[in-house]
């Protein structure tokens, strides 16, 4: 991965920065420039709420190459408490046991690494409370 | 606006094409268009067609093809919106002639996938969701649909066997299309013991990956009454829309909103409801996919689509028959070119052409397309005159 590309993601990725619309509240992650509710284009920058439920999951048994290392995982989307939704992979639970409406953290962790003199990513991922 | 003819259909067989160019297979299919239409020249073209530049590493497409199909220096644009591209070039070309800017119009789609190894092709179709937050957290496309079932069956109580009976349907119409990749039945037990891809879905529940191409001529109606042999297809509806790219943006994740929005705008200008559709090709890249769009196009109530296919009401011989072609599951799923085989096979069967898979007393037919996990979505309805 180009490292510019990487690099602008940080703020959301390490640190789960999204934007609250100043005119109508919502929250968006990752930031954008213009409201779709209110077209507001005033923001403030909000840390996203950490926990939240399981929405839905899938459990991923032919995944990208660069994922093929932690096959099969699990990935799901979750609704943060503040409203805001994340799709993330679920970590640290039993395949067998995921359940739709399950509370969940979210983790700082690793998500790939690249080959030879590749970055490693990292990012949040999401475990059972 | 002009009124609007499809005078011509062309497509050729699909599969794994090893033999043939991404520039060949179009050129023939369009051939196969131009001659079914008898028309001696085209004024314009456009092309559906997602990402030659990852699936073969040719871009310039309006160049290439117009060049390989002896049209130069006609006016050529190549269109992309993911898996819509085909369904979206024809929404272009119709309102290129309804606008009277151009009489006969080629419309095309064409995808070549399997120059690629698998794992290329699977991040070619990948780039159609977001990339930066989705799929950077390790989700594919079928991984995607996999969690719109996942809330469907959660929320609507479908069932399995209700997702299996969609392929089921689809491979049985697919097995009387002498053109489909993958003719072969399939029975709910070969679905549900088949590989797991992504929990609930697994390999028979996903559309292939295959090469192949489509086109279909267009005409305003006062041309098509003078040379047009065949029955004459008028397309009476046309409707385009979006979502958010993420499917985890989308207030409900078991509705696909764009296919709503665009079917209501192409009811309302078609002057029809959902009750007098007699048939329709949608957009089964996989079987829940078919059981959220026909309830998104209106023919079941939201929820219902599981139990309604079970049930039979969009099977050959049933009240709404869905996917006759055999649909992109077994018929194949070139993506760029999804959206004109869609519209081949209506005007085939608005025509009367559709041998052992024709529906009868067909006169209102229509067409879904979409692209991604539903980001966009493009309806078109057709009637014979
Ligand atoms: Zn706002």
């Amino acid at each position: 991965m180009p490292a510019p590309k990487y690099w602008r993601e940080i703020p959301q990725r390490y640190r789960l920065e999204g934007a609250k619309c100043k005119g109508c509240g919502q929250v968006y992650f990752p930031p954008r420039l213009i409201c779709s509710s209110c077209k507001s284009r005033e923001f403030e920058m909000v840390n996203l709420q950490r926990e939240g439920e399981l929405l839905t999951y899938t459990i991923i048994r032919v995944p990208p190459s660069q994922f093929t290392d932690q096959s099969p995982y699990a990935i799901g989307i979750v609704e943060l408490d503040r409203g805001v939704k994340i799709l993330s992979q679920i970590v640290d639970c039993d395949l067998d046991k995921l359940e739709i409406g399950q509370r969940m953290r979210i983790e700082f962790r690793k998500i790939y690494s690249e080959g030879e003199a590749g970055i490693i990513c990292y990012g949040y991922k999401c475990v059972p409370v | 606006m002009r009124e609007v003819a499809i005078i011509g259909v062309g497509m050729n067989k699909w599969g794994e094409l090893w033999y043939k160019s991404l520039r060949d297979i179009f050129t023939e299919s369009a051939l196969l268009a131009i001659d079914d239409a008898g028309v001696d020249h085209i004024d314009s073209m456009y092309v559906g067609c997602m990402s030659s530049g990852l699936f073969v590493g040719q871009e310039h497409l309006s160049s290439l093809l117009a060049d390989y199909l002896g049209v130069c220096p006609i006016p050529s644009a190549r269109i992309e919106s993911a898996c819509a591209s085909g369904g979206l070039a024809l929404r272009i070309g119709f309102l290129d002639v309804a606008s009277g800017a151009s009489d006969i119009v080629l419309v095309g789609g064409v995808e070549k996938m399997t120059d690629v190894p698998v794992e290329g092709a699977t991040f070619a179709l990948s780039t159609a969701a977001d990339q930066e937050y989705e799929v950077y957290s390790g989700i594919t496309f079928p991984g995607l649909y996999a969690m719109m079932a996942q809330a469907h069956m959660h929320k609507y109580g479908t069932t399995r066997e209700q997702l299996a009976q969609v392929a089921v349907k689809n491979h049985h119409n697919g097995s009387m299309n002498p053109l489909a990749q993958f003719p072969q039945k399939v029975t709910v037990e070969n679905v549900i013991n088949s590989v797991m891809i992504a929990d609930p879905l697994r390999i028979l529940d996903c559309s292939p990956i295959t090469d192949g191409a489509a086109a279909v001529i267009l005409c305003p109606m006062d041309i098509a009454k003078k040379i047009c042999k065949k029955p004459l297809v008028k397309i009476t509806g046309s409707g385009n829309a979006t979502d958010t790219i993420a499917l985890h943006s989308r207030e409900d994740i078991t509705e696909i909103r764009s296919t709503k929005v665009a079917a209501e705008k192409a009811y309302k200008m078609a002057d029809k409801k959902p009750e007098d559709i007699d048939l329709a090709e949608v957009h089964d890249c996989f079987t829940i996919a078919e059981i959220c769009v026909i309830e998104a196009l209106g023919f079941v109530e939201k929820g219902k689509g599981g139990k309604a296919t079970e049930g039979g009401l969009t099977a050959l011989d049933g009240k709404i028959p869905v996917n006759t072609s055999g649909g992109l599951k077994s018929k194949g799923h070139p993506v760029g070119a999804t959206g004109i085989a869609q519209v081949c096979e209506i005007v085939k069967q608005l025509r009367g052409e559709a041998n052992d898979r024709q529906v009868k007393n067909a006169k209102v037919g229509l067409t879904q397309n979409m692209g991604g996990s539903g980001g966009s979505s493009v309806v078109h309805i057709m009637e014979v005159v």
